[in-house]
């Protein structure tokens, strides 16, 4: 379990590994971690439904991201059962996961393949296994860092800081909306916080103890 | 009639690209009898983000929520709080569920709101301002303070992912009629079409304007809810997510760019439909604060009879 610092600076101790792309590495029995499975099934409740999955390419195709994958929902089920540890933490699906729980509503076999995306970026964002230069990790990190720090998020704050972070030329791009919205008092500068804010630390410390 | 008050959880987006949200919500429900009441500092619910670090953490910070929300009543009564984004709603049923299952998550859970002097016995439910128009104040009453019949209006509706799945919980999940019916009530016409609860790419995240996450991606599937809704005929889309409304409202110009093909249709609250509908001056409803607003031109309707009303 992670303190709160650690969630708030650099999510591990261990040294930054360059990321690389999947590359179906693999392809023999001894490199497969047949542990995988039940190291998912651990972390998402039903999660050792994975066993069940008869394949069947249902979340695939309900997926609306799965063309912008590197291994489809299916896929990933597949080599997350088999083992392929590496190559499922190094893949960006979960990353581009938008969390609408298509698959999840539609699986035949009701494996919870939503929590099961997001159990996966938390191992790899433990093991800094996570696409470096795509924008969700470094997200996340912003939006967790906000929040605890102040108990809510200001959109304007956060959009702010990955653009800069991630793909200035975005920013550039949504000038024209981005000024409209401040016209129009929808993206406000003053930076929202709670009174609460050293319970909330408290709190969220002792679930993490 | 007494007026009924709810505890209200606007979420980060209701003070912010969702402004028009909170002021037209506050607007109508005030309007019908029944007020909401900001819950004294609130925080964040976790969305969709927090869970991808801890989901135990996301859980807390939802569950905080619920417990100042029963320090309202302390009575011992149940008592409701409406969460008016979506993705908020479902953070906070979520936390509900784990607490009300009451296994090893919910003792830790009420171990860390323990350790800052709150808990949670199971009084505080989340609700959707959707489930409270249609199913508690009911079309009935609705319709009766109709003032305005939106007759000839055609509207799309659009759920988005997170009021129906992972679970259903007051609507259909694969085809969600609670708006609709919501649209029939104030005398405007319903468009079926196929894409309700259809990803929008809007990411639910809670950081707003995060089209930056991945720009082609979310264009394309804005793109094809807003051709559907085009094709079918929709002078206007409505919906009750504030990500979802900025996603299919913001990009326009540019989905124009990328796809070559022209949009321009307005993406509104459904609390702003109805607001009008009811005759609630459209500054206190927030319209000045959406990027494009119109409603098709027509014979408007006169005050108290005709055939608005659906049998």
């Amino acid at each position: 379990m992670q303190t709160i610092e650690e969630t708030r600076t650099r999510p591990t101790t261990q040294p930054r590994k360059k990321w690389r792309p999947v590359k179906d590495q693999s392809k023999f029995e001894a490199q497969l971690d047949p542990g995988f499975a039940a190291e998912i099934a651990a972390e998402v409740e039903g999660g050792e439904r994975l066993h069940q999955c008869i394949q069947c390419g249902t979340c695939s195709s309900v997926c609306p991201l799965s063309a912008y994958m590197d291994l489809t929902p299916r896929r990933l089920v597949a080599m997350a059962r088999a083992g392929a540890r590496d190559d499922v933490l190094h893949s960006v699906s979960p990353w581009v996961c938008t969390s609408c729980f298509a698959c999840t509503v539609e699986c035949p076999k009701r494996i919870p393949i939503t929590d099961i995306m997001h159990a996966l970026r938390r191992i790899s964002l433990r093991e800094v296994t996570y696409p470096r230069r795509f924008i969700t990790p470094v997200m996340t990190r912003a939006f967790v860092d906000m929040i605890s720090s102040r108990g809510r998020s200001t959109e304007s704050w956060i959009s702010l800081k990955l653009y800069l972070k991630t793909r200035p030329t975005e920013l550039l791009k949504n000038l024209p909306v981005g000024s409209r919205l401040v016209q129009q008092g929808r993206l406000g500068i003053r930076r929202e916080s709670i009174r609460g804010r050293e319970d909330l630390r408290t709190m969220l410390e002792a679930v993490a103890r | 009639m007494n007026a009924t008050r709810y505890a209200y959880y606007p979420g980060c987006s209701g003070k912010g690209v969702g402004r028009a949200y909170e002021e037209s919500l506050l607007a109508v429900f005030e309007h019908l009898g029944a007020g909401l009441d900001e819950l004294e500092d609130w925080n964040c619910c976790g969305a969709t983000a927090w869970p991808s670090v801890d989901e135990q953490q996301a859980n807390a910070l939802a569950a905080r929520n619920l417990a100042l929300t029963e320090d309202r009543s302390p009575n011992g009564d149940p008592v409701d709080l409406v969460a008016a984004c979506t993705g908020c709603y479902r953070a906070l049923v979520r936390a509900e569920t784990v607490l009300n299952e009451r296994g090893p998550a919910a003792e830790k859970l009420g171990g860390a709101l323990a350790s800052i002097g709150l808990d949670y016995e199971g009084r505080a439910r989340t609700r959707h301002p959707l489930d409270i128009l249609v199913n508690e104040i009911g079309l009935d009453r609705i319709r009766e303070a109709v003032v305005r019949p939106l007759s000839g209006v055609k509207v799309a509706s659009y759920y988005g992912c997170l009021l129906v799945r992972p679970f259903a919980t007051f609507d259909d999940q694969w085809n969600p009629t609670s708006m609709d019916r919501l649209v029939e009530a104030i005398g405007a016409e319903p468009v079926d079409w196929p894409l309700k609860t259809r990803c929008c790419g809007g990411s639910c995240y809670c950081g707003g304007p995060v089209i930056g996450v991945m720009p082609e991606a979310t264009m394309q599937l804005s793109h094809a809810l807003l051709r559907e809704a085009k094709a079918r005929d929709a002078d206007l889309i409505v919906t009750i997510c504030p990500l979802c409304q900025f996603n299919m409202e913001g990009f326009q110009d540019r989905m124009t760019k990328r796809f070559g093909h022209p949009h321009d249709m307005p993406v509104a609250f459904i609390s702003q439909l109805v607001g009008i509908a009811l005759g609630i001056d459209e500054k206190r409803l927030g319209i000045h604060r959406l990027l494009r607003w119109r409603l098709p031109e027509g014979e408007p309707a006169t005050v108290g009879g005709g055939d608005h009303v659906p049998a």
